[in-house]
């Protein structure tokens, strides 16, 4: 499958915006993401061409930034936060009441393809520890119980 | 309100940013007509005079930086220079730039369009962390109203200058808010940093004379600009101008930012942060964030600004204080701390790429038990040779050796406590 146009001109878009191919490859990768939940090979190589710079320099970008998905993920991405402040305020009950009821470590993503797990660094939520983001509009949750994770994951938080 | 706090005075209680005309009906973008009717070099002088320094971490003088900045015309080469507003904000404990952004949108582009006047900057560019997608969405609506009503773009309110201001979300990495490694980014590359000499000023972005400023120091600003230097000093208890957003966070009973002067004490900020939770007694705290050295409750009345904070051994850093309890264990924060350092090291310096994993792992070993007297002098050779400016290409090095060094220092014993069978606070010994 080639490029959808939309995907196409906001990558042209950003790449006026941005002042070059080059300066343009991360933004590139995140529309990329947007759209698909995460970067494949093929992707890769398309975005390469379009912008004219070599699949491998593009990789480097891809692969050096944390949040530049090259592995498919679930439908919705949680990040928990895995800092002091969190830790301090019962993360690791929240980190394994999550693990359980997904049945997932870091890294992970449930059979079923709805969750992805991330640890994260402080996701600037230290006021509402312990904390996480959930989905694509990284939502900020929190502070959140090990009870409160059924109904995060039910939608009802 | 505004008077005392003019940061976070405007904000909204639910945090939802001000449209462009709310904003103006507060009294916003006035301080961009009256600072485009300056010269930049008077600007400059007028930040000088309020003494704003910087709340990236370092606390170097705005004005300082800015001045550096040369004039249109007299930088060898062609094409503009650079203002790049820092809002990556990942160090862990630090949550204000968040706030700022998402809530206060437009008090960062006025401010930016005011400092990339005042630093000859034609172009000028926000980077925003990934994660902060509604502070992302807040800044990219702002700029459009004001590009609309232009406040941004061409002959900007009939005064001839020109701006063009536009955001950078990043995608992750730490090292991404070192301002050498955010130009290495900008410019398409890793996220790198750079030796220095040359500084930014000199060589930048695109080589060209570039000012890295914190989204905190950016929205000072304009109100420097609005109510003048003489207030700026004067909201503050010590040397150094204005208010400053602290937070509060760990072990107290209402986490909270908090926007006082400068020069407030770590009492005050914990007492109206609720107090110490847990046992409800403090064994110690980092005044501004992971990187920052610790300090016990014998500093809890030290003013709180970035000279009484080094003289006290330690650092201002972010102003977010990390508050540990007696029931806390200072060897786990730092090793959590650890932890994220060394996954977020760039890999370019030896020290840092192989010690900080090491250092994190020794922690984690002395948590568990399994660390031996030697592990614990490994920590204390690391911490000696690698903490000192300059041993590493940039400050992450030397930052994250800040809370070990200090935890070495200020917690021999109890450190060493835990070669006995793991953390004897953890098993109730302490
Ligand atoms: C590893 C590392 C990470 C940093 N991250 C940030 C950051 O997220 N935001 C920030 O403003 N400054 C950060 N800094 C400091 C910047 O390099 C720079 O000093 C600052 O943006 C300058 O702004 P100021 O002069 O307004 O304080 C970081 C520094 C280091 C060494
Ligand atoms: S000190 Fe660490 S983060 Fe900084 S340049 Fe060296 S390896 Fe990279
Ligand atoms: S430590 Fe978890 S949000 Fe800051």
């Amino acid at each position: 499958m080639t490029l959808p146009e939309p995907l196409k001109s906001q990558i042209l878009h950003a790449v006026a915006e941005d002042g070059g191919a080059k300066p343009a490859m991360l933004e590139a990768l995140r529309l990329v993401q947007q759209a698909e939940g995460w970067v494949s090979d093929a992707r890769l190589a398309q975005v390469a061409d379009l912008l004219g710079v070599s699949t491998a320099e593009l990789d480097s970008i891809a692969t050096f930034y944390s949040l530049i998905f090259r592995k498919p993920v679930g439908q919705t991405v949680i990040m928990l936060c895995d800092g002091a402040s969190c830790w301090m305020n019962g993360g690791d009950a929240l980190r394994d009441a999550l693990m359980d009821r997904l049945g997932i470590g870091y890294g992970q993503t449930t059979a079923d393809g709805r969750y992805t797990l991330i640890n994260s660094a402080c996701v600037g939520g230290c006021d509402r520890a312990p904390a996480l983001l959930i989905g694509p509009g990284r939502r900020l949750v929190g502070p959140l119980s090990p009870d409160g994770v059924a109904a995060l994951l039910e939608g009802g938080l | 309100m505004s008077e005392t706090l003019p940061l976070t005075g405007r904000a909204r209680p639910d945090r939802s940013p001000h449209t462009l005309a709310e904003w103006r009906a507060v009294g916003g973008y006035a301080s961009v007509e009256r600072a485009l009717q300056m010269t930049p070099v008077q600007l400059v002088d007028l930040v000088d005079a309020a003494n704003l320094n910087g709340r990236g971490g370092a606390g170097f003088q705005a004005a300082k930086k800015w001045r550096f900045m040369p004039a249109v015309g007299t930088s060898p080469g062609i094409g503009t220079n650079y203002l790049i507003v820092n809002g990556d904000e990942m160090e862990p404990g630090a949550f204000k730039d968040r706030f700022l952004l998402e809530a206060l949108p437009h008090q960062v582009v006025e401010g930016a369009i005011i400092a990339a006047y005042a630093t000859h900057s034609r172009h000028a560019i926000i980077l925003i962390r990934d994660d902060y997608r509604a502070g992302i969405s807040a800044i990219r609506r702002a700029i459009a109203a004001a590009e609309a009503a232009n406040l941004l773009g061409t002959n900007i309110l009939g005064s001839g200058f020109n701006l063009h201001l536009r955001v950078h979300p990043s995608a992750g990495r730490y090292i991404v808010g070192e301002e050498t490694a955010l130009i290495s980014a900008l410019e398409g590359g890793r996220a790198i940093p750079r030796k220095r000499p040359p500084f930014p000023a000199q060589s930048g972005l695109w080589g060209r004379p570039t000012t890295v400023n914190n989204v905190e120091t950016i929205s000072l600003v304009p109100h420097i600009v609005a109510q003048g230097a003489q207030w700026f000093r004067a909201l503050s208890r010590t040397e150094e101008g204005g208010t400053k957003l602290y937070g509060v966070s760990g072990m107290v009973n209402r986490p909270q930012l908090i926007e006082a002067p400068m020069g407030t004490t770590a009492r005050e900020l914990i007492d109206r942060a609720g107090g110490v939770s847990g046992t409800g007694v403090l064994r110690c705290f980092q005044p501004g964030g992971g990187a920052t050295p610790f300090l016990e409750p014998a500093d809890l009345d030290t003013p709180m600004d970035f000279g009484h904070m080094a003289k006290a051994h330690s650092m201002l850093g972010t102003g977010t204080l990390i508050v540990l309890d007696q029931g806390t264990c200072p060897v786990a924060v730092t090793a959590r701390h650890m932890a994220f350092y060394a996954r977020e090291s760039c890999g370019w310096c030896t020290p840092c790429r192989e010690g900080l994993p090491w250092a994190a792992r020794i922690l984690t070993a002395l948590e568990d038990g399994t660390a031996t007297p030697r592990d614990i002098d490994i920590l204390r050779m690391t911490a000696a040779e690698a903490g000192p400016r300059g041993r590493t290409f940039c400050d992450l090095m030397g930052g994250a050796m800040g809370p070990l060094a200090s935890l070495l220092s200020r917690f021999g014993d109890l450190v060493e406590a835990h070669l006995d069978g793991g953390c004897p606070i953890r098993r109730g010994l302490l």
